[in-house]
Parts: C-alpha cells; sequence; structure tokens
C-alpha cells in the first residue's frame, strides 16, 4: 500500500510538470498584461505538433535531434506567440478584460483549424526520448525514467525564472509591471517591448511543455482545450501573477488526479474545479496571490446611461415581434427550427446581459444554468415521469437554485475573478453532468425528452417557444427599469457611493445573478424538449462563449443588444458550420475582427452612428457624463 | 433601440420575401435518392477517413451499375464532431431541409443512440453503421434502427469464448467512460462469470473519452495485480496507455484480452511499440483470401492507392446493405424500408450477411486472433473468421432484452 502511495505520488509530480510551464506561462502572462490568455493550451498543442515535426525530421533515436527538435520547437512556438501579440492582443490592452478574454478565444478556434489543416486529423505517437526509454525500480515497481526527468523539469524550471525575475533587469521590469504596470510606463519604461518579450517567454513556456509531452502521450486535436481548462485552475488556484503559486497548484492537481484515480476513479473531473472553487472561496487572489493594486475591476469605457424605449423602439419592437408570430404561415419547415432556436437562443442572451451589463458581473460560466435548466426538465420527465408542463416549470428553479447557491460566492468577488468563479462553477456542474453516469447518463446524456402531444409540432412548439421567450425578456428588460434595475445599475457604476446611500450592494447583485440563472433555466428547459435530449455539451465552455458572443456582438451596454446579437450571431455559426468545414477558423477570425473593430457590438455601433447622423447635443455630452460617473 | 423606420421595414420586407420564396420543390420519384450520412469525421479520422473511402467507393459501383429504383444515390455528408448534440442537430437539417431519405452513419455509440432516438421520433429509417452499444438494438432498439457492425454483445462474446478457456481467475478491466465502454464491460463480465464462475473482477477503470491519464491509469491497475486485463481503449487512449503500460510492465505475464485492438486502424499507429500475444478482434486485411473480400480489396487499393481499413469494410458494406434495401423495398418510403430491411440479405466484404428481423443487427461478424509485430509493425495472426449470427443469444432472450419488439 506504501509503495503504491509513493508511486502514484511520483506519477501526479510528472503530471504536474507540463501543467506547470503552461501554467507559469500563462501567470507571467496574465501578471503584466492583465491578459487571460485562453489560447494559452493552444500554444502546448502548438508545441507538441511543431516537436513532432521536428523531431522526426531531425531523427528521433538521435539525442541532438530529438532535443534539438524540442528546444527548438519551444522557441518557434515563442515567435507564434509574439505574432499573436503584435497582430492582435496589442490593440486591444485597453478593452474590457471579457473582450480579451474573447479575443484569445477567437485566436483558440483559428488555431484549431489552422493544426488540423497542417497536421490532419490523426493522431500522432511522438518517438520515446533518447536515454530516457528505460525504466527504474522503486518501491518495488517499474519506474519509467522519462517521468523521473520530467519530476525535476518542475523544479529545474521554477528556478531558472526565479533567477530570472530576481537577478536580470527584465525579470525586475516584469516584476514591477506585475505590481503596477502604469507606474512602470511613467517611469519610461517601453512597454510595447515589456509586453512582447513577456508573450514571448510565456508561449515559449508553453510550447516546451507540449514538446515535452511528446513521448508520453500521442499528439491530438483535443489538447488545447484540455490544457488550458486545467492550467486556468493551476493560475487561478496558484494566484493570478505568482510563479511559486502556480508550481504549488499544480503540484497539488497533479497529484489530486493520480490519487483521484485510485480513490474515486468516477470524480476525478469534479474534484479538480471543487477544489479550484473552494480556494477562490476561502482565498479569493489564490493561495500566492495579492490583492491587485489599483484595477481591481474592469477600465474599459464607462457605460453609457440606459434609457426605456421610447415610441420609435416600442414600434419597431413590436413589428418584430408580429414578424416572429406571423413567420410559420410562410416559413417552410426547416426555416420553423432555425427561429425556434433563435428565440431560445435570444432568452438565453437576454439573461447573461442581465448579470453582465445592467449587474456589470461577466459570467464565464453561463452555460451551467442554461444546461442545469435542460438537464433539470430531463431528470424530471427521466425520474419522475412528469409531463413536459410540470417539467418546464420545475426546470428554472433547479438553475434558480443553482444560482442562489453559485452566486452567493460570486458575486463577493468581482471582475476577472469573478468570471473565473463563474466558471468553475460552470465546470463543476458539467463534470457533474459528465461523471455521474447513474443519474445524468453521462455522456450519454438523456434521450426521449420529447415535448407533449399538442405541442409535438413544430408549429405549436415555436408558438410556445416564442410567447414563453418573449415574456420572459420582456420581463427581464422591465427589471432593468424598475428600482431593482436602477440600485443594481448603481452599484455597478460605484459600489462605495451605492452602499453609502443604503444600498445592499452584494444583496442587490445576488438577486440579479439568481433572476439571471433562473431565466437562463427556463431558455434550457425549452431547449430540451426542442431537442427531445440534454448532454453535457449544454454546459460546456463553448456555450458559455456563444452566450458570451451574442452579447458582445450585440452590445452590452444597449438592452436590446442581445436579442439582436443571437439571431445574429446563431443565424451565422449554423451557416458557418453549414458551409465550410474550417468553419471554427472563420467564426474565431469574426470574433477577433469584432473584438478589435465593434468594441461596442452592432446595436452598440448602430446607435452612435444614428446619434452621431442625427447630431443630438445631448447625445455628444452623454459619455462625458458617464465616465464621470463611472469612476 | 432605435432603428430607422424605413430601413427596418425594407429589411423586414427583404426577409418576409427571402422566407416565402418558393423553396425548390423536389418531385418524387425523379431526382436522386438522398442519405444523409453523419459521422465523427474530425473527431475519429482514423476510423472515418477510410470509411467515408470504403463508403464512396461503393456507393461509385452501385451508381455506376444504375443505382437503385433507376435512380442515382446521393450522399450528403455531416461532422457532428463526436458530439450527440451536433448529432441531432445535423439529422434535424437533413431531415428538414435537405429532405434525405434515409439517415446512416454514427461512430461513437452515445451518438448512435441519440440519432436513433431522433429517428423514432421523427419516424425516418437510420442504418446504424458503426456505434457497438448493444442497447441501439435492444434495450433502447426501435423500430426504425438498424446496425451494421457486431455489437459490444457479440464482440465481448467472441472475446470471452477464448479468455475462458485462460488459467487466469482475477481479472481488471479498463474502459473509456461513456455508452460503448460501459456496455462492453457489462457484457464481458456477465458472460466471462457465466462461462466461469470463479472468475473475480478486482479493479475497473473508466477514464473519460480521450482524456485517459495513462501512467496513474497503469499503476492503479498493476496494484490490484490481476492475472488477466480486458481493455476496451481504442485510439489515442490505447496508444497512451500501451506505452505506459510496456515501460511499466504491466503487460509481462498477463494476457488482455481487448476489443477492437486488432483493427488496423488503431494497430498501424502503435508500429512496433504494438502489444504482444493480447487476444484481439480486429481485421487482418492483408491475409483474408476470400474472394469476395480479395474483389473488394483489390478495388479499394485501385481507387485509393491505400490498403483497407475496417472503417472501410464498414462504409462499403453500410452503402451496399441501403442499396439491396431501395431495391427490395421498391420505394424510398420509410415503413417500406423498414419492412425490407427486417430479414435483408445483403453482400459484405465478409460474406453474405443479414439485417435480423427478431432485432434489427445485422450477422456481419469479426475476425478474432493474437496480436504480435512482424517487420516492426502490428499484425493479427491465428485468426479466424467469427460469424456474427453464432454469436447472439437465442430469440427468445433477445426479446426480453428488446422492449420495443
Amino acid at each position: 500500500m506504501f509503495d503504491l502511495i509513493l508511486t502514484q505520488t511520483l506519477n501526479g509530480l510528472a503530471s504536474a510538470s507540463s501543467l506547470f510551464l503552461v501554467a507559469s506561462g500563462l501567470s507571467i502572462i496574465f501578471g503584466v498584461t492583465r491578459i487571460v490568455n485562453f489560447a494559452h493550451g493552444s500554444l502546448y498543442m502548438l508545441g507538441a505538433y511543431i516537436a513532432w515535426t521536428l523531431v522526426s525530421r531531425f531523427g528521433p533515436a538521435d539525442a541532438l535531434g530529438f532535443w534539438g527538435g524540442v528546444v527548438l520547437a519551444a522557441l518557434l512556438v515563442g515567435m507564434i506567440g509574439v505574432v499573436i501579440e503584435v497582430l492582435i492582443l496589442r490593440r486591444i490592452y485597453q478593452a474590457p478584460e471579457l473582450f480579451q478574454l474573447l479575443a484569445t478565444f477567437g485566436v483558440v478556434l483559428m488555431l484549431q483549424d489552422l493544426t488540423l489543416a497542417t497536421w490532419g486529423a490523426e493522431d500522432k505517437l511522438g518517438p520515446r526520448a533518447p536515454g530516457f526509454k528505460s525504466f527504474v525500480i522503486l518501491f518495488g515497481n517499474r519506474f519509467p525514467t522519462y517521468e523521473l526527468f520530467l519530476i525535476a523539469v518542475g523544479p529545474l524550471v521554477l528556478l531558472v525564472l526565479w533567477l530570472l525575475f530576481q537577478k536580470t533587469r527584465w525579470g525586475t521590469l516584469v516584476r514591477a509591471a506585475t505590481q503596477d504596470r502604469e507606474m512602470v510606463g511613467a517611469l519610461g519604461v517601453n512597454q510595447r517591448l515589456l509586453f512582447t518579450s513577456v508573450f514571448f517567454f510565456g508561449a515559449m513556456l508553453a510550447g516546451l511543455g507540449g514538446a515535452l509531452q511528446l513521448p508520453r502521450e500521442a499528439v491530438n486535436l483535443h489538447m488545447d482545450l484540455a490544457m488550458i481548462s486545467e492550467a486556468f485552475v493551476v493560475v487561478v488556484v496558484g494566484g493570478l501573477g505568482s510563479v511559486t503559486g502556480a508550481y504549488l497548484a499544480a503540484i497539488l492537481i497533479g497529484i489530486l488526479h493520480a490519487f483521484g484515480i485510485l480513490i474515486f476513479p468516477k470524480i476525478t473531473l469534479v474534484l479538480v474545479f471543487l477544489v479550484m472553487a473552494v480556494v477562490l472561496v476561502v482565498k479569493p487572489y489564490g493561495l500566492m496571490g495579492k490583492a491587485p493594486v489599483g484595477h481591481a475591476r474592469g477600465h474599459g469605457p464607462a457605460e453609457p446611461l440606459l434609457l426605456p424605449a421610447d415610441n420609435l423602439t416600442k414600434l419597431a419592437g413590436l413589428i418584430g415581434l408580429a414578424v416572429l408570430a406571423l413567420a410559420p404561415l410562410v416559413a417552410p419547415d426547416h426555416i420553423l427550427l432555425t427561429l425556434t432556436e433563435l428565440v431560445i437562443f435570444a432568452l438565453f442572451a437576454a439573461s447573461l446581459h442581465f448579470m453582465m451589463g445592467p449587474g456589470g458581473m461577466a459570467s464565464f460560466g453561463h452555460a451551467a444554468y442554461f444546461g442545469l435548466g435542460a438537464y433539470g426538465a430531463a431528470l424530471a420527465v427521466k425520474w419522475l415521469g412528469a409531463p413536459m408542463e410540470p417539467a418546464l416549470l420545475f426546470a428554472p428553479f433547479l438553475a434558480g437554485i443553482a444560482g442562489v447557491v453559485f452566486g452567493w460566492f460570486c458575486v463577493r468577488l468581482s471582475g476577472v475573478y469573478l468570471a473565473m468563479l463563474t466558471l468553475a462553477f460552470a465546470q463543476i456542474a458539467w463534470a457533474t453532468a459528465f461523471q455521474w453516469v447513474e443519474v445524468t447518463g453521462g455522456d450519454n446524456g438523456i434521450l426521449g425528452v420529447w415535448p407533449s402531444s399538442w405541442a409535438a409540432s413544430k408549429f405549436a412548439f415555436y408558438y410556445l417557444a416564442l410567447i414563453i421567450c418573449a415574456a420572459s425578456i420582456l420581463a427581464l428588460r422591465l427589471t432593468i427599469f424598475s428600482p431593482l434595475g436602477y440600485a443594481l445599475r448603481a452599484a455597478r457604476d460605484n459600489p462605495l457611493r451605492s452602499e453609502a446611500i443604503g444600498i445592499d450592494v452584494m444583496r442587490i447583485q445576488w438577486i440579479a445573478f439568481i433572476v439571471a440563472a433562473f431565466a437562463a433555466g427556463i431558455a434550457g428547459a425549452l431547449f430540451a424538449f426542442f431537442k427531445g435530449s440534454v448532454f453535457p455539451t449544454y454546459m460546456a465552455i463553448p456555450r458559455s462563449v456563444d452566450a458570451l458572443l451574442m452579447v458582445l456582438l450585440g452590445g452590452v451596454q444597449t438592452v436590446s443588444g442581445p436579442i439582436v446579437g443571437a439571431f445574429a450571431f446563431a443565424g451565422l455559426s449554423e451557416q458557418l458550420m453549414k458551409a465550410t468545414m474550417y468553419w471554427r477558423f472563420v467564426l474565431g477570425f469574426s470574433i477577433v475582427l469584432l473584438v478589435i473593430a465593434f468594441p461596442r457590438g452592432l446595436v452598440g455601433a448602430s446607435l452612435l452612428g444614428l446619434e452621431r447622423w442625427r447630431g443630438r447635443p445631448e447625445a455628444a455630452a452623454k459619455p462625458v457624463l458617464a465616465t464621470e460617473a463611472g469612476r | 433601440m432605435t432603428i430607422d423606420r424605413r430601413n427596418f421595414l425594407a429589411g423586414a420586407s427583404a426577409g418576409v420575401t427571402l422566407i416565402a420564396a418558393p423553396s425548390l420543390v423536389r418531385a418524387q420519384g425523379t431526382g436522386p435518392i438522398k442519405v444523409g450520412e453523419i459521422n465523427s469525421y474530425t473527431a475519429q479520422p482514423a476510423f472515418l477517413k477510410p470509411y467515408r473511402q470504403g463508403w464512396e467507393l461503393a456507393l461509385e459501383q452501385i451508381n455506376a451499375a444504375g443505382g437503385a429504383l433507376g435512380r442515382k444515390i446521393e450522399t450528403v455528408f455531416r461532422d457532428d464532431g463526436g458530439k450527440p448534440e451536433d448529432a441531432v442537430r445535423h439529422a434535424g437539417d437533413l431531415i428538414n431541409a435537405e429532405k434525405v431519405d434515409l439517415l446512416s452513419g454514427g461512430f461513437l455509440s452515445n451518438v448512435g443512440l441519440a440519432i436513433a432516438d431522433f429517428a423514432l421520433q421523427n419516424k425516418k429509417l437510420y442504418v446504424a453503421s458503426e456505434p457497438l452499444s448493444d442497447a441501439l438494438v435492444w434495450a433502447k432498439g426501435n423500430r426504425y434502427t438498424f446496425r451494421l457492425r457486431p455489437s459490444t454483445y457479440m464482440q465481448a462474446a467472441m472475446l470471452v469464448e477464448e479468455a475462458a478457456k485462460l488459467p487466469a481467475k482475477k481479472w481488471a478491466v479498463v474502459a473509456p467512460n461513456y455508452e460503448y465502454g460501459q456496455s462492453a464491460v457489462k457484457w464481458f463480465k456477465e458472460l466471462l462469470k457465466k462461462a466461469k464462475p470463479d472468475v473475480e473482477f478486482v479493479a475497473e477503470q473508466f477514464p473519460a473519452l480521450g482524456r485517459i491519464d495513462a501512467g496513474a491509469t497503469v499503476q492503479a491497475l498493476e496494484a490490484s495485480k490481476p492475472d488477466a486485463i480486458f481493455n476496451v481503449t481504442f485510439g489515442a487512449d490505447l496508444s497512451n496507455f500501451v506505452r505506459q503500460g510496456n515501460t511499466r510492465g504491466l503487460f509481462e505475464g498477463r494476457v488482455v484480452a481487448s476489443m477492437l485492438t486488432g483493427e488496423p486502424e488503431y494497430l498501424d499507429p502503435l508500429g512496433a511499440e504494438a502489444p504482444v500475444g493480447w487476444i484481439v478482434t480486429g481485421y487482418p486485411q492483408a491475409e483474408i483470401k476470400t474472394p469476395e473480400h480479395v474483389k473488394f480489396r483489390d478495388a479499394y487499393m485501385a481507387k485509393f492507392s491505400d490498403y483497407p481499413r475496417l472503417g472501410s469494410v464498414v462504409g462499403f458494406d453500410t452503402m451496399n446493405s441501403i442499396a439491396a434495401a431501395l431495391t427490395k423495398a421498391g420505394s424510398t418510403d420509410t415503413e417500406k424500408l423498414v419492412d425490407a430491411l427486417k430479414g435483408l440479405e445483403f453482400p459484405s466484404a465478409f460474406g453474405q450477411a443479414e439485417y435480423r428481423a427478431v432485432d434489427h443487427q445485422s450477422t456481419l461478424g469479426a475476425y478474432v486472433g493474437r496480436t504480435a509485430v512482424k517487420d516492426g509493425k502490428g499484425v493479427m495472426v491465428d485468426w479466424t473468421y467469427r460469424d456474427g449470427a453464432k454469436y447472439l443469444p437465442a430469440d427468445d432472450v433477445v426479446k426480453t432484452l428488446r422492449p420495443a419488439g
């Protein structure tokens, strides 16, 4: 038993090394540039692919060929990081955090398809490392020497990083920028060069992490997302910006994995995110992290005032609704199906907007509540034998209850930490659905969640969805202009002043969180009956990103934006998926363009254009006022 | 929100015109017959690239001979990316927008089950080619779903026949944690216990598909000191598992019974590291000399300048069985097609096979043998063909397993 514990500890330490390399790069980049680089997992994957190509070309049996290939691959990935930084990220350092996160997610999508196009879809089994092909006997078990080598790499890199940061001018600048980058800029340091070099360095570490995996596992196209979600956990648990913290967290997660397999083989995925949530709740800035100086909150442009609809807007909304209501009379079946989906997504987007726009709480895991709504409906049908009507009523409460619990913790944080905690909770929900096979069916999902016979026709279900979604969206809209909505916006714009005039900020935000979760649950339940089945993918990261994209495409600072955004995004991505095999690339590219060119979203941009065209003097004055208020 | 009224009205009326535009009405019985084929082309390329090539070979041969019902057959391919959610969306789109006459495909078992449920709800025929879960034709079987490949039950039964001859008493299992893995393990355990009541199962590992932590998993299996191992992993999981297992000596002095490992798509990537002496189901493509197979293999090599994988056979046979069903039904009507498929005999690259009327499972078999390494490549030796019909329970047992009848 004792020997098994020791061996499994070593296994955990070996897996921790690659995780640490990726996570430390991510952490350094965040510390200096304040960008949470979603594409870091993709750089890790590229490292593995490039190393595979180089090593096969240089001759895998030759020590120089192998190690030369690995090092060169890491350097090349560093260069790719520089290209990404110069072409994309440099333009969005001033944008709100969420936009940056989205832009890097766009890069993930693009790199996924570029990798597919370059290396093909087949898995690549790399060669074993020369000099490390064998094993040693440790504690009565055979243990691969390469794993021992990996165990040594972690502390070695940590040492190098420490020397670099303590003993060189560059390292000092990086540490200074991590503490207060405005001050570093004010003191005359070339920020551009610093940021680019940091990005090169971080990307190189990720590439090295990938290249070192070559003898360990087959290189494949799913490495990027698998790694990035773990690396996020490590960085957040360790404390954003702290390299030592990242090392401790990587070891913690690696060992947790190794023993999880031994003790709880069926809940390994949940364990990791559970640890992350617990750490964030107990130590919001991670094990070794410090509360950020100055920039706890986003520093994007201040939010403009929201105004209740004037008559023209009401008319437009009414016409839009009328068109949707009359559409089934002329639309063929497949258009009707698309419209049903769009209507449901509009509610999903509106619910996210409610907490993100007026609430100022950017959620990176909103799919959890959509998925819980869907699972609520499906579980009611499967385990309680409920027909559609009670299941539809029950489902949003499951999402709402999750909102009560998760929200209570989330509203205690703000900005990127809040987004990370919502992500952790969403991943817990996802992992539970994925691994609790007895109840949720795991990866098989729950099938046979079909509507009652009166609503089974496409025609009837469309009207059911339209009525429920339109009513819910209107209710959300009314809430935004209710006293609760005003209090919420006050809390977003200035928490201190709001507290001073007697608004319980956390409570208001908590309520908004719950309302948003509940509304997303309604959308999810409808979606379950619409598709007839639910799967864990309903609450996976890509669905949360979809929701964010819909809101941002429409514009966060407008009330109708998310609805327009939902129609634009869902319509576009469906057409794309049919039109080209490389739809991910096109979608990713559009996201990046959107973030760079239309940071206010479609509705926001058109509103701005309209105001300029009308030349209203008060419109010009408004942003100034809003900026003042935002401070 | 404020939108300029003129622009809005123009946009709205354009939208209405677009929706109202008379969609192309396809006269029944004149255009090509359309098959909607959904598969995990990008998620499982090792199997599905050859699958698609085998499919296209069959399609070319059928259309060159005049198609079916005097019409050409056409395929609309869709990629589900290994996600049941996407498969269901494609199925809806294929039926409603593309107006396909029937659905086919599916690789992962959970994807197959999702499409089967969709087919039942929409009363459309679904010919499942690869999803192996027995639930597809038994526990969740329905009138509209048929399946070509030998199921988890059949392949487990074939392996159990060999495994029961071994002296091994303590078994450990490792399987991907989704429908296929769970179902294979369930039947292997049940059938082996029946054949040899004194066996015990000492360890189980269910890594998530595509996410095996091979070192720790191997160690956990090693710790239970089994006499033999039953493996259900495939693809990248298998490669990682075999490499760690080889280095850590997990397979030394132990026999491994393994699903699908003899298929070239999973054996070839292992190269010289391929395991030796495993009892596997698979496809020794270069050595099968039956006339049907030689004819198929020659045609395939001529068209693609590459040797066939098992996926090629599955794609080829699925298309051929669909064509045979269309000819027998004399119509593209779903109900008539379903009736035609019950008891349909069709030519396969492994010889004649039949879709059983009792449970819609085809009697296509599999090759069982041992793995070996020859010239730095994994191969199958001592193999024999096992006819699928012999590895299914009696009809009255099947009826109790299949509530749908």
